[in-house]
């Protein structure tokens, strides 16, 4: 389960929970419903602290330095929560198989609340203007290196860069999972507001959406957090049965594929991962010529990819 | 000319060329300070000599420091004359180019007749635009003598935002010559001592800013991309070019390019004060009327404190936007600020034709 941590460390949370959904299902094991609870809360914000460093980055390699250290400040008090909750700031171990590791620190549904409350008007009132209603900015990358919808199936695109191109598929609501068919969110899609559809500022977009999407999606899982244990009952050494099992999730850049070969022992005979960026970086082959160099800066801190993510 | 007078003249250029150095060297520590704060950082505050920190002023002298002692490396392929020359020439214009800025009131000391200016030229502004003009060949020095790709890529882009950006900026002058009639800085700076009168009251001081709003934004807007910073600092764009045409440069090279850029930031800021705020001229106050001593402290503190509100507002400027694409920035030099320019021309001369002549 650590090693799942290091597939994408800008968004380690939702890297465990695919992995220890693919082994319960192996098992057959059912999860607790306050740890299905858990494991969407720590899943959306570690989502908000994934995107935050994504529409940090992008101004940044676009010359702007300013609106990545506001948003990396933001993602700071996520790295506290966390820490609050289980210890540490980037690799977190949190997500066990049957479970999660920790119950709820006392204090840490308000400082959520309160960050939630902070973070949105944030967004609005710093963020917006700071670097979304700029004018170079959006000149930047309004227009810049589309996809149509159908090349973006046709190479495997998934997440925010697909729906960037104006698809609406999202797994969580088109493939539900955990207890996201009882959440209410919208699934945010491109609209090429300022250029063409599924272009630069598409997927810049998309991810800020998304943000404010899983705020929505944290506090009513807040609010409705049953009681209840947080690990199922699981052996000391866990040993799937012979089988295989494919589970995919939404994660932060796209969706995030576990298949588990079992063959009986401990251990996987086979895991194979299908993440996001790998899918991503494949276009940029096809994508990129007739762009200028600095385009193609624009181009690669848009997809938001992140380094052992393509190094499959 | 005797003794004296050329003691005068040397003591002036001592005194510019001390200002601008200390003046871009605080501005080093006024950028990390400014950029800290726009960033919710604290900036510097660590460094220090026996406890005492000075905000972090302390700093200055440690980067100096490091400079200075850091290896001066020549790369391979390099002309070794030119690339040690680039430096030099690239600092070098924004040090003249304040010769001829007047930056206090004239006064009379022992029968002779001193001019806070080190050189009052009949031609102030146009030695200004030719010598701004020089710095472009430091660039290109740099770029083509370090024998690398990035840096000549960057000095190609330098050289050509250089060049483009230059036009608007001569013809939005224009207008301020044609405003005053005259290209003495000196004379300008007189004549912005005046007032628009309503009924014989003084409204407003017949500043550059009033008369040249446009032609103001155009030269601003001009002078900004002229020192190559965010958000027109294509030719060092580090997401593409690593470090633009200084990549190839260490040490002390690398600080003079870099104390060149806070150099011209200050005349800059400078210029701009000189040709649209007034100079060391302060509103409704009649400095020519105090005896000399307070009339030049209050004239000189006047105008230095104009340009540090010119110079921290490019800081602003510079942390707060991101970078221009190539065919953006030649857009907006070629395609908006060169017609606005033109245009701002024939309506000056209405402007003058409409008040009936503006004599000096």
């Amino acid at each position: 389960m650590p090693y799942t941590d290091r597939v994408d460390y800008v968004a380690a949370m939702n890297c465990n929970v695919g992995y220890a959904m693919t082994v319960e299902k192996l098992l057959g094991l059912e999860v607790p419903e306050r740890a299905e609870f858990l494991r969407v809360v720590v899943g959306e914000l570690n989502r908000i602290s994934s995107h935050l460093v994504a529409v940090g980055a992008m101004p940044m390699d676009l010359g702007a330095a300013t609106p990545f250290m506001h948003a990396l400040r933001e993602r700071e008090t996520i790295n506290d929560l966390f820490e609050m909750l289980c210890g540490a700031r980037l690799t977190y171990n949190y997500v066990r198989i049957g479970g999660v590791s920790f119950d709820l620190p006392p204090g840490f549904t308000e400082k959520t609340a309160a960050f939630l409350d902070h973070f949105e008007s944030m967004m609005r009132s710093e963020f917006d203007p700071l670097i979304s209603q700029n004018l170079i900015y959006r000149r930047r990358l309004a227009g810049v290196a589309p996809i149509s919808a159908a090349t973006a199936i046709a190479y495997g695109l998934s997440g925010p860069n697909l729906r960037a191109s104006g698809l609406d598929w999202d797994l969580r609501q088109d493939e539900p999972y955990s207890i996201y068919p009882k959440l209410e969110f919208d699934v945010v899609v491109g609209t090429g507001e300022v250029g063409v559809l599924g272009d630069c500022f598409d997927r810049y977009a998309v991810r800020v959406g998304e943000m404010l999407q899983s705020v929505r999606i944290v506090r009513q899982c807040l609010e409705r957090m049953p009681d209840g244990p947080v690990m199922a009952k699981v052996p000391r050494t866990i040993k799937p049965p012979t089988g295989e099992a494919f589970v995919r999730t939404e994660a932060p850049r796209g969706e995030l594929g576990y298949f588990l070969v079992a063959d009986g022992s401990d251990r996987a005979y086979r895991c194979k991962i299908r993440t996001g960026s790998f899918a991503s970086m494949s276009i940029l082959e096809a994508l990129s010529p007739g762009w200028m160099i600095a385009d193609l800066v624009a181009i690669i801190a848009a997809f938001d990819v992140v380094a052992p993510e393509i190094d499959r | 000319m005797d003794l004296i007078s050329i003691l005068i003249v040397v003591a002036k250029v001592a005194f510019v060329l001390i200002v601008v150095l200390h003046f871009g060297a605080l501005m080093t520590w006024a950028e990390r300070k400014q950029a800290a704060l726009i960033q919710d950082r604290i900036g510097p505050n660590r460094i220090n000599i026996l406890g005492v920190k000075a905000l972090g002023l302390i700093q200055i002298m440690a980067d100096g420091l490091k400079m200075i002692m850091k290896e001066d490396f020549i790369p391979a392929g390099a002309h070794r004359l030119y690339h040690t020359l680039a430096p030099a020439i690239a600092m070098f214009p924004a040090l003249v180019a304040l010769a001829v800025v007047p930056f206090g009131p004239s006064f009379d000391v022992a029968g002779r007749h001193i001019e806070l200016q080190v050189a009052n030229l009949d031609v102030g502004i146009l030695f200004v635009l030719a010598v701004s003009s020089l710095g472009v060949y430091g660039i290109a020095l740099a770029g083509w003598a370090s024998n690398n790709k990035y840096s000549l890529l960057g000095t190609v882009r330098a050289t050509a935002q250089m060049i483009s950006y230059e036009i608007p900026m001569g013809l939005a002058i224009i207008g301020i010559v044609m405003t005053y009639g005259t290209l003495e800085m000196n004379k300008i700076v007189e004549l912005q001592g005046e007032y628009f009168r309503l009924g014989g009251l003084p409204i407003l001081p017949k500043w550059g800013i009033f008369y040249q709003p446009l032609g103001f934004v155009l030269l601003f807007t001009a002078l900004i991309a002229e020192t190559k910073r965010t958000p027109f600092d294509l030719p060092e764009g580090e997401s593409e070019l690593v470090a633009g045409f200084n990549v190839e440069y260490s040490g002390m090279k690398w600080g003079m390019f870099f104390l060149g850029e806070f150099a011209s930031i200050v005349v800059v800021s400078a210029l701009v004060a000189t040709l649209y705020f007034g100079g060391w001229q302060i509103p409704y106050v009649n400095l020519m009327a105090l005896p000399a001593l307070p009339r030049v402290l209050l004239g000189v503190a006047t105008f230095f404190g104009k340009v540090i509100v010119l110079c921290w507002l490019q800081l602003l400027v510079r942390w707060t936007l991101p970078r221009f694409r190539y065919d953006q920035l030649m857009h907006l030099g070629w395609k908006r600020l060169m017609p606005l320019a033109i245009a701002n021309l024939p309506l000056t001369a209405a402007w003058i034709w409409m008040l009936g002549g503006m004599k000096s």
